[in-house]
């Protein structure tokens, strides 16, 4: 009977599958509609200087604090500053620096947690106490240490210094959550299969272990996107994240804002609602991607 | 039970004694100092001398690991010396200014607790209608709204209705009971905002869990009421992981504060920290730093105690 099996007389069709793209959206629609409001974003930071009518840094005197209407559906700010315009190129400055910060506080985190995991014994309990140490610390306080002390560096007009500030504290979520999720991946046979085969400690790290961590990386690099826009704008509010003239949400929030915004609300109004739906964007997107990769995953 | 909490007070020493070196070292490994902020920062043509004057004065010439032991020295003996800005005792510096940010912290967490436990359960009982999908809406949203933008929205509409502002100084409670809560109501619900959420999120997906336990059937079957299978069954199991959030949110509170009073003009320890970083205050920083890692040590430590007063299995399980 052996030669049925080798030559089985059942032709299969290709089944039509549907793309994962397609399957998503069906499954997860509310994540679809927050995923095409990412879209919207990222298009309109990418081709600010098509979408936005004005100048942002463009200051007309002629015209301060001027209240919405068809010239600056926005209004201006006190510098007669077109605040639509502004809050375009905002997008450009939130996405640039929350997709930076939260991809490299999660490449760091997953790659201490994964290592953290598959050396295990004093090295485990080393690197858990650090982590311990550093979740003491409210995410905020931390990263206002970090800025302020390591000031500002510009790089093709990105402050990296306070991306790194950014990332920090995302760190050692990161690396509890993928170390969890690693150790089961550890006692997998395929591990013991490379380690006898005798490949190198880096490559079954990186070869074998951390692929095995896409999942619960993807869900928490988009959902950290999420916290590293609220984190530096929060950032840029007290005066220690982007700096002027650069358009950024959280700035365009201080400084003459705040005395002004009692007289012209929508000097807030706007940049505040931009934070809002960004960061709801992305916790949404986060979720229903958790939902449709791994439902029993939580971060 | 009185072991297990020497033992838990115990270990809270290693994380501590880890927070301090890391922030000390922070501090000091990148260059700058109060100096540089305090002498230079005046735009002032100062000698070389003076700088190293003002260091010696502050005890910054000194190397790093005598400095580290003088100022565990002083942590253990409960003196945490002076401000480098004002050269008042940070003791004094924090002491005026930690009743105002723990009073808002604590009306925060009631605020939070009165709205989430009732939004969180009614949201898990009528799972999936749509008060559910409202209160899911809501909450999520909680998540995103900066609370330093909600608190400018509250003033706002203060303004706007009521045609009245919170009252700009400070009054304690112990003097004029109206006058502190109509100053600090506000930034409390600015920041309660998203603390109910994060709660409210937590009951919802605990309660939804207890439901589909055989304990809540068995209680059914046998004609329990279902109010009471919902206060007396699964109310009281899932009141455990909201517990967790509220400690770890509290903790956490006492950060988010730093920008919400800046908005509210509140003289709090959030203030002070935004300050004392702006100003290289190394003592200042690394005292307040502490202050947070305690109270959040602190927290994780009475969640812990109420877990296993809470919680039958663990008062009474052989540990």
């Amino acid at each position: 009977m052996a030669g049925a099996v080798s030559q089985p007389n059942v032709v299969y069709k290709a089944r039509k599958r549907r793309s994962p793209l397609v399957d998503f959206c069906i499954a997860q629609p509310l994540g679809a509609v927050s995923g095409v409001a990412i879209l919207v974003m990222l298009f309109a930071g990418i081709f600010a200087e098509i979408v936005a009518p004005y100048d942002p840094l463009n200051i007309d005197f002629g015209a301060m604090l001027a209240a919405p209407s068809p010239e600056h559906v926005m209004g201006t700010d006190a510098f007669g500053r077109d605040i639509f315009s502004r809050v375009i190129y905002g997008a450009r400055t939130a996405l640039t620096i929350g997709f930076f910060s939260s991809l490299f506080g999660c490449t760091l985190g997953a790659t201490i947690g994964v290592a953290s995991a598959y050396f295990g014994g004093r090295i485990d309990m080393v690197v858990q106490r650090f982590i311990d140490v550093i979740l003491s610390f409210p995410i905020i306080v931390l990263a206002l240490v970090v800025v302020a002390m390591l000031g500002r560096n510009q790089i093709a007009g990105v402050d990296v210094n306070l991306i790194f500030a950014i990332a920090i504290p995302i760190v050692p979520k990161v690396a509890r959550v993928v170390r969890a999720a690693a150790l089961s991946i550890r006692e997998m046979p395929y591990i013991d299969a490379a380690r006898a085969a005798g490949f190198s400690h880096a490559r079954i790290i990186f070869r074998h272990m951390v692929p095995n961590v896409a999942a619960p990386f993807l869900i928490m690099f988009t959902a950290f996107i999420a916290q590293a826009i609220l984190l530096e704008a929060s950032l840029s509010f007290l005066g220690l994240g982007v700096t002027e003239p650069t358009p950024a949400w959280g700035l365009m929030l201080s400084g003459n804002a705040s005395d002004f915004y009692r007289e012209a609300p929508w000097m807030i109004l706007f940049p505040g609602l931009a934070i809002s739906a960004a960061v709801f964007a992305f916790n949404l997107f986060g979720d229903s991607l958790r939902d449709w990769l791994d439902p029993k995953f939580k971060v | 039970m009185l072991g297990y909490l020497v033992n838990r007070t115990l270990l809270m020493i290693p994380t501590l004694a880890g927070v301090a070196i890391l922030i000390f070292f922070m501090l000091r490994v990148v260059p700058g100092d109060i100096v540089e902020v305090k002498m230079r920062g005046d735009g002032g043509n100062v000698t070389q001398e003076t700088l190293d004057y003002e260091r010696k004065r502050l005890g910054l010439d000194q190397p790093l690991h005598v400095q580290f032991g003088q100022w565990m020295v002083g942590v253990a003996t409960l003196d945490l010396g002076n401000s480098m800005w004002t050269d008042r005792p940070v003791v004094e510096e924090i002491g005026i200014r930690m009743e105002l940010t723990l009073q808002v912290a604590v009306m925060a967490t009631i605020i939070a607790v009165l709205v989430a436990i009732p939004l969180g359960t009614i949201s898990a009982l009528f799972k999936d209608s749509w008060i559910d999908y409202l209160v899911r809406i809501v909450t999520i949203a909680g998540l995103a709204v900066p609370s330093f933008w909600l608190g400018m929205l509250i003033i706002l509409a203060l303004l706007y209705w009521f045609n009245w502002l919170p009252p700009i100084t400070y009054t304690p409670i112990y003097v004029d009971p109206v006058a502190n809560i109509s100053q600090l109501i506000w930034p409390a619900l600015a920041v309660g905002y998203r603390y109910s959420a994060v709660v409210a999120r937590m009951v919802r997906s605990s309660i939804v869990e207890v439901m589909k336990e055989d304990y809540i059937r068995t209680a059914r079957a046998k004609g329990v009421f279902e109010k009471m299978v919902v206060s007396r069954h699964a109310m009281r199991n899932a009141m455990l992981p909201a517990i967790t959030v509220i400690g770890l949110e509290f903790a956490f509170l006492i950060g988010g504060l730093v920008v919400t009073e800046q908005v509210f003009n509140l003289n709090g320890i959030g203030r002070l920290f935004v300050q004392a970083v702006s100003r290289n205050d190394f003592t200042l920083i690394q005292s307040i730093v502490m202050l947070i890692a305690v109270v959040f040590i602190l927290s994780n430590l009475v969640v812990d105690l109420l877990y296993a007063w809470l919680d039958p299995r663990i008062r009474f399980g052989g540990r």
